[in-house]
């Protein structure tokens, strides 16, 4: 009939909002980076200590710390440290200074294919490719091809951190791709001979993460649980808890415990690493 | 059929039949009024666009309609970057990668559904029909993220491996993607258009010595034009609203080009990709939402002129007969 032809499409994804926190669950809610990392330790800790319940859900740093923001979950999970304007919203809107709370170590790998040529690239080498300076292999000392640029969606902490640390807070070139989650950007370098993509380090199968030289004249150095804790590995990072004050009750028994022996050893089981003790 | 006596609408008849009357007025009138309500909110999300100074300063309508330089004193450029020192939302490469996409999809989905159609209803035996319609209709239960995978993983690949293209996601992946979520929607409207086109035209036309082909043709495919282009109106909207594939197969770069093998960033995508991330009330969160606008307004108006011409269509062809 076409009297009924009104279609409408309508795309609300991850609404934030709600409060329906019940007694005993705490909600935990963040970067994409964690979400297994925090999986594991919700599945473990809920093991340990029937009663409590705790849900993880993922979205991107960006969704959780928004989340945090709009008093929609407990703890925020964020692989970016939050920003200045970030802390200030959560103190205007509560009243109380968020609690910054480091839980784990990761590397962000720049990925090649595995039958690409390249062995090891320089940061500046890495920024040229992502701002759009070099676009040729050939420059890198490959093959004469044109480089495909992948990249994480703007909403993801993995895209800040990289935008930051390597870009120097200069803006993505326009012809870079960009796909939801690392798992996308893995397939898709692993199915593309002239590409490049980053990523955590925790999802490199099937694909090479290449050697990184802080500049030209400085050693490349291999993505590894090493390399990343005695902190020679350039693109490295900490991963956050943020909740909104000092964590207590329930809340703070389970950040405890995370930041405990066993908490930190499931940290290594995933693929990420723990943190430092001093 | 029997003579059947219909009762008088909102009028009389048994209790039951009033009270079967007012759900069915009920639930046509809550369909409207949720579609009105779902407007006012995203219209109210994004009128701050024009109204708030304050967003003003981060997105206005010339910045999100015309180019902007990316540093103070740089070549002024058509780009989306919300997530920047200077953050720039140009719609421009969205709306122009929306509507690459949707010509893609719509170009190979409609001829190919629009025949298929054709021939279930006039060629096909009937146990070719009974095997085929259902088939078809089945592609439509797909969930789109699947067919997204799909597009990322596999068909990429062989376009890429068939073409050389550089880049292996780009528009027209994309749109190959959408045309299989489009075409089991267009096939299912057309076929039921060309099997409701009366038995007498068929065999009118066949005394009259046509062949078969003639009878399809000149006579039914003219017949169920209403419908076909109901069909095509259906397919074009599912097209420019659909999200998952072109999220998963376009590659989501903002663009502004008119080659169908470069990398695209449509409205529904951009609008997934980022609307769980924005902080509520900022101005990122007031562009999307003026791109949901967009989208809406956009759908609506091509809906209605699809009525209009469906309408003008069904007039002249009963003037005809």
């Amino acid at each position: 009939m076409p009297g009924a032809l009104i279609v409408v499409t309508l795309i609300v994804s991850g609404c934030g909002g709600g409060s329906g926190t019940g007694a005993k669950a705490v909600t935990v809610k963040g970067s994409d980076t964690m979400v297994i990392l925090g999986q594991r330790w919700a599945e473990t800790y809920m093991g340990e200590h029937p009663g409590t319940r705790i849900q993880v859900t993922g979205g991107g740093s960006g969704t959780g710390i928004a989340a945090l923001i709009n008093g929609g979950t407990d703890i925020c999970e964020a692989s970016r440290p939050m920003k200045d304007k970030e802390k200030e919203q959560v103190r205007s809107r509560h009243g109380k200074d968020v609690k910054e709370i480091p839980v784990a170590l990761d590397g962000v790998a720049v990925y090649v294919n595995e039958s690409s040529p390249i062995q090891s690239l320089s940061e500046p080498q890495i920024k040229g490719i992502y701002t759009g300076k070099i676009t040729n292999w050939r420059d890198l000392g490959g093959k004469d091809q044109k480089i495909v640029a992948y990249s994480r969606e703007n909403n993801s902490g993995t895209y800040v951190f990289f935008k930051e640390h390597v870009l120097g807070n200069e803006d993505f070139a326009r012809e870079i791709q960009t796909l939801p989650g690392t798992a996308a950007v893995a397939n898709a370098v692993a199915k593309d001979l002239a590409s490049i993509g980053y990523g955590g380090i925790a999802y490199a199968t099937g694909i090479r993460a290449i050697a990184v030289k802080r500049d030209e004249n400085s050693e490349a150095v291999h993505p590894s649980l090493e390399t990343v804790r005695n902190g020679q590995y350039p693109l490295s990072r900490s991963l956050f808890f943020y909740t909104i004050g000092e964590p207590d009750g329930e809340v703070k028994a389970f950040v405890d415990w995370v930041l405990g022996p066993e908490g930190q050893k499931i940290c290594e089981a995933v693929g990420y690493y723990p943190l430092v003790r001093k | 059929m029997t003579d059947v006596r219909l009762p008088r609408a909102g009028f009389a008849g048994s209790l039951s039949d009033r009270l079967a009357s007012i759900v069915i007025r009920g639930s046509a009138f809550l369909a409207i009024l949720s579609l009105v309500l779902i407007f006012i909110f995203i219209g109210k999300e994004a009128l701050p666009i024009l109204t708030s100074q304050e967003v003003q300063k981060e997105a206005s309508l010339s910045t999100l309609f015309f180019p902007q330089p990316a540093k103070p004193g740089a070549r002024p450029q058509y780009m989306w970057q919300p997530v920047s020192e200077v953050p720039k939302y140009s719609v421009l490469p969205l709306f122009v990668s929306t509507l690459k996409v949707t010509v893609i999809a719509v170009f190979f989905a409609i001829p190919l559904a629009v025949a298929a159609a054709l021939y279930t209803a006039e060629f096909a035996h009937p146990w070719v029909r009974e095997v085929v319609k259902p088939a078809i209709e089945l592609l439509a239960g797909i969930p789109s993220v699947v067919i997204g995978f799909f597009c990322l993983m596999v068909l990429a690949g062989w376009l890429q491996q068939v073409f050389g293209w550089t880049y292996r996601l780009n528009a027209v992946t994309a749109g190959l993607g959408l045309s299989l979520a489009v075409i089991p929607i267009v096939y299912t409207v057309a076929e039921d258009a060309f099997s409701s086109v009366p038995q007498t035209f068929r065999e009118g036309s066949l005394a009259m010595g046509a062949s078969s082909w003639q009878t399809a043709w000149r006579v039914v495919l003219p017949a169920a034009m209403p419908g076909v282009l109901a069909a095509c109106v259906l397919g074009f909207g599912r097209a420019i609203g659909e999200t998952m594939i072109v999220l998963m197969a376009s590659g989501n770069a903002a663009i502004l080009s008119l080659s169908p093998v470069d990398s695209i960033r449509t409205f529904s995508a951009t609008i997934a990709a980022e609307l769980g991330e924005v902080v509520v009330g900022s101005a990122h969160y007031h562009v999307l939402f003026f791109l949901g606008a967009a989208l809406f307004v956009l759908t609506f108006l091509l809906n209605l002129f699809g009525h209009w011409w469906v309408g003008r269509l069904q007039k002249k062809l009963q003037g005809a007969s």
